[in-house]
C-alpha cells in the first residue's frame, strides 16, 4: 500500500507538478507562495497516502492543499499588514479544484504558456532563463540542469535562486508579451523547450539511459505553442527534430538496460510513424527561415538522414558532415564542431575527425562526450595507448550511470587490444 | 512597485558640443517621459545631476571620514540624472524608459521598504 503511493506520488510529482504550477502562479500572482504551497502539498501527500490510502482524484487534492496554504501564508501577510483579511469558504476550495482538475486543457495549456513565458522574460539573463523554466514548467531536478548547463548543482541551485528573487523583487508582470516582444520570447522559449528534451533524451545524472517521460513531455509542451502560436516558424522544425531523436527511444536502451549507440540501434525498432511525422513537417516549410528556425531545419535535417537510413552503413555520411558545417557557420557552437567532427571521420576517416576536435579542449572542459569522442576516433586511427587515456578521462567526467557503463566497456576492450599487442602505435 | 531610474552615458562633455536642435531632442525626450509617466504611473521625483567631476565621496578609511574628489565609482559610464516613479510593473516601467534619449544607459531599480 505504502509503496503504491510513493509511486503514485513520484508519477503526480514528474507530470503534474508544472501544471499545478501554473495554475497556483496564475490565481494568486505569486510564484513564491505558489512554489511553496505546492511543494509544501506534496510533503503533506507522501506523509498521508501511504496510512490513509490514495485520494480519488490525486491532482485535484494536491491543487487543494496547495492553495489553502497559500491563501492561509495570503492571510498572515494581510494581517501583517493589517489589511483585511481574505475570507474564503474551505468547501468552496475544495470544489473549484475539482472542476479545475476534471478539465485541464484549455485553460491549463494556457497557463502553462503564460508561466513559460514569464520564465523566459529578459529582466532574467538567458541561462538563467533556461534553467527557471525546466525547472518551474517541467520539474526537471535541479541536479541534471545543472549537468545540461556544465555546472555544479550548487551553482545552479544559486542561479534559480537569483532568477526567483529578481522575479519578484522587480516586479515583473504575469502577462503575455505583444507585438514584437512576443517574438524575442519565443525563441527563448523554443530554446528551453529542446533543452528539455535533451534532458529526457540524454540524462546527465542518474541511472536511466532515457527519461522517455520527460522527452515526451518537452514534445507535448512544443505542440501547445505550436498550437497556440501558428505564426511563429521556429515550432514547426523543432517539433519535427523531437520526433526524429524521439522516435529512435526503444532502441537506444537493450533489455540489460544498456545503452545502444545508433550504428548498432534495432531499426526495426524506431516508431515510423514519427519519422514520418517530422519529414512531413520538414516538407512542410515555406520561404527563408529565422535564424533561429533554421538551427532547428538543419538539426532535424540531419536526423533526417539518421532516420532515412535503412541500415547504418546506408547513413550518408557526406551529407550529414555538409549539414553539420553549415550548422557551424552558422551557430559556432563547439558541441556542433564536435559532432561534426564524428560525420566527417565516418565519411572521410578517423585523422579528419581527429583534427577538428583539436582546440575544444579549453571551451568543453567538463564535457565528457569530448573525451568519448576522441577516444572513438583514437581506437579508429589505432593509437590505443592515447585512446584509453581519452577513455579514463570520459569516465572520471560521466555523471550517468548508463553511459558510463558503456563507457566502462570501451575501455575494457581497448585494454583487451593493448594486451593481446594490438597497438599499432607502439 | 516604485523604481529608481537612473540615467547614465559615457561621454560627459558631449553635451558641450551639441547644437541647439540636438539638444531640444533630449529636452523633447524627457518631457515625452514626463507626460507618459503621469499618465501611466506617478512620477515622484527625477532630477538632473552636475557632471561626475563636481561630486565628493565621503568614505571612512582608518575609521576616519577622508573626502575624495570624484564620484565614488570610477566607470566609463557616469550617473546624469534620476527618477524616482511608481508604476504598475516592470514591462510598464521598461516601455516607458524607452522614450528616453537613445544615448543613455538606463538602470531600473526597484525600491524596496525598510519596515
Amino acid at each position: 500500500m505504502a509503496r503504491a503511493a510513493d509511486e503514485a506520488l513520484a508519477a503526480a510529482m514528474r507530470e503534474q507538478w508544472g501544471r499545478l504550477l501554473a495554475l497556483l502562479v496564475a490565481q494568486f500572482r505569486r510564484l513564491d507562495l505558489a512554489e511553496e504551497g505546492l511543494a509544501e502539498a506534496f510533503e503533506s501527500a507522501a506523509t498521508h497516502w501511504p496510512s490513509a490510502g490514495m485520494p480519488g482524484n490525486p491532482p485535484a487534492w494536491l491543487l487543494t492543499a496547495a492553495r489553502r496554504r497559500v491563501l492561509d501564508r495570503l492571510r498572515a501577510e494581510a494581517l501583517a499588514a493589517r489589511r483585511l483579511p481574505l475570507l474564503v469558504v474551505d468547501g468552496e476550495v475544495q470544489q473549484a479544484a475539482k472542476r479545475t482538475m476534471a478539465d485541464p486543457g484549455g485553460i491549463v495549456a494556457d497557463e502553462r504558456l503564460r508561466l513559460a513565458f514569464l520564465c523566459a522574460h529578459p529582466a532574467l539573463r538567458p541561462e538563467a532563463a533556461s534553467a527557471l523554466t525546466l525547472r518551474l514548467v517541467l520539474g526537471v531536478p535541479t541536479a541534471d540542469i545543472a549537468r545540461l548547463f556544465l555546472v555544479s548543482t550548487s551553482t545552479m541551485a544559486a542561479r534559480l535562486t537569483r532568477a526567483k528573487t529578481k522575479l519578484a523583487v522587480a516586479g515583473v508582470p504575469f502577462v503575455l508579451p505583444q507585438g514584437e516582444a512576443l517574438g524575442e520570447r519565443v525563441s527563448t522559449v523554443a530554446e528551453v523547450a529542446y533543452l528539455a528534451f535533451t534532458a529526457g533524451y540524454a540524462p546527465g545524472s542518474g541511472a536511466d539511459v532515457v527519461r522517455t517521460e520527460l522527452a515526451a513531455e518537452a514534445i507535448r509542451l512544443t505542440r501547445v505553442l505550436r498550437e497556440l502560436m501558428p505564426g511563429q516558424a521556429v515550432f514547426g522544425p523543432l517539433l519535427a527534430l523531437m520526433l526524429l531523436q524521439h522516435a529512435r527511444r526503444d532502441a537506444r536502451v537493450d533489455d540489460d538496460g544498456a545503452l545502444v549507440l545508433l550504428p548498432e540501434q534495432d531499426r526495426t525498432r524506431w516508431h515510423g510513424e514519427e519519422i514520418a511525422e517530422a519529414t512531413a513537417l520538414l516538407g512542410d516549410l515555406d520561404g527563408a527561415p529565422s535564424k533561429d528556425a533554421a538551427r532547428y531545419v538543419l538539426q532535424a535535417r540531419i536526423a533526417a538522414e539518421h532516420g532515412r537510413a535503412r541500415t547504418a552503413a546506408d547513413t550518408r555520411w557526406d551529407r550529414i558532415a555538409a549539414l553539420y558545417g553549415d550548422l557551424e557557420r552558422l551557430t559556432g557552437s563547439p558541441v556542433v564542431r564536435m559532432n561534426r567532427a564524428v560525420a566527417v571521420a565516418e565519411a572521410f576517416g578517423p585523422l579528419d575527425g581527429l583534427e577538428l576536435l583539436n582546440g575544444l579542449d579549453g571551451v568543453l572542459t567538463s564535457s565528457h562526450r569530448l573525451a568519448a569522442t576522441r577516444a572513438e576516433l583514437l581506437v579508429r586511427a589505432g593509437d590505443l595507448r592515447a585512446a584509453r587515456s581519452a577513455y579514463d578521462r570520459a569516465i572520471a567526467l560521466c555523471g550517468n550511470d548508463a553511459q558510463r557503463r558503456h563507457l566502462g566497456a570501451r575501455l575494457a576492450a581497448v585494454d583487451e587490444s593493448l594486451r593481446s599487442g594490438a597497438d599499432s602505435h607502439s | 512597485m516604485k523604481y529608481l531610474v537612473l540615467m547614465a552615458y559615457e561621454d560627459e562633455d558631449a553635451w558641450d558640443t551639441l547644437s541647439a536642435e540636438e539638444r531640444q531632442t533630449y529636452f523633447d525626450a524627457h518631457d515625452a517621459f514626463d507626460r507618459a509617466v503621469r499618465e501611466r504611473a506617478t512620477m515622484l521625483a527625477g532630477e538632473a545631476l552636475a557632471a561626475s567631476s563636481a561630486a565628493t565621496t565621503l568614505r571612512r578609511v582608518d575609521g576616519r571620514p577622508v573626502l575624495t574628489d570624484g564620484p565614488y565609482a570610477e566607470t566609463a559610464e557616469q550617473l546624469g540624472g534620476f527618477y524616482l516613479v511608481d508604476a504598475p510593473d516592470l514591462d510598464v516601467m521598461v516601455e516607458l524608459c524607452q522614450l528616453l534619449p537613445p544615448s543613455y544607459s538606463v538602470e531600473i531599480r526597484p525600491v524596496i521598504a525598510i519596515e
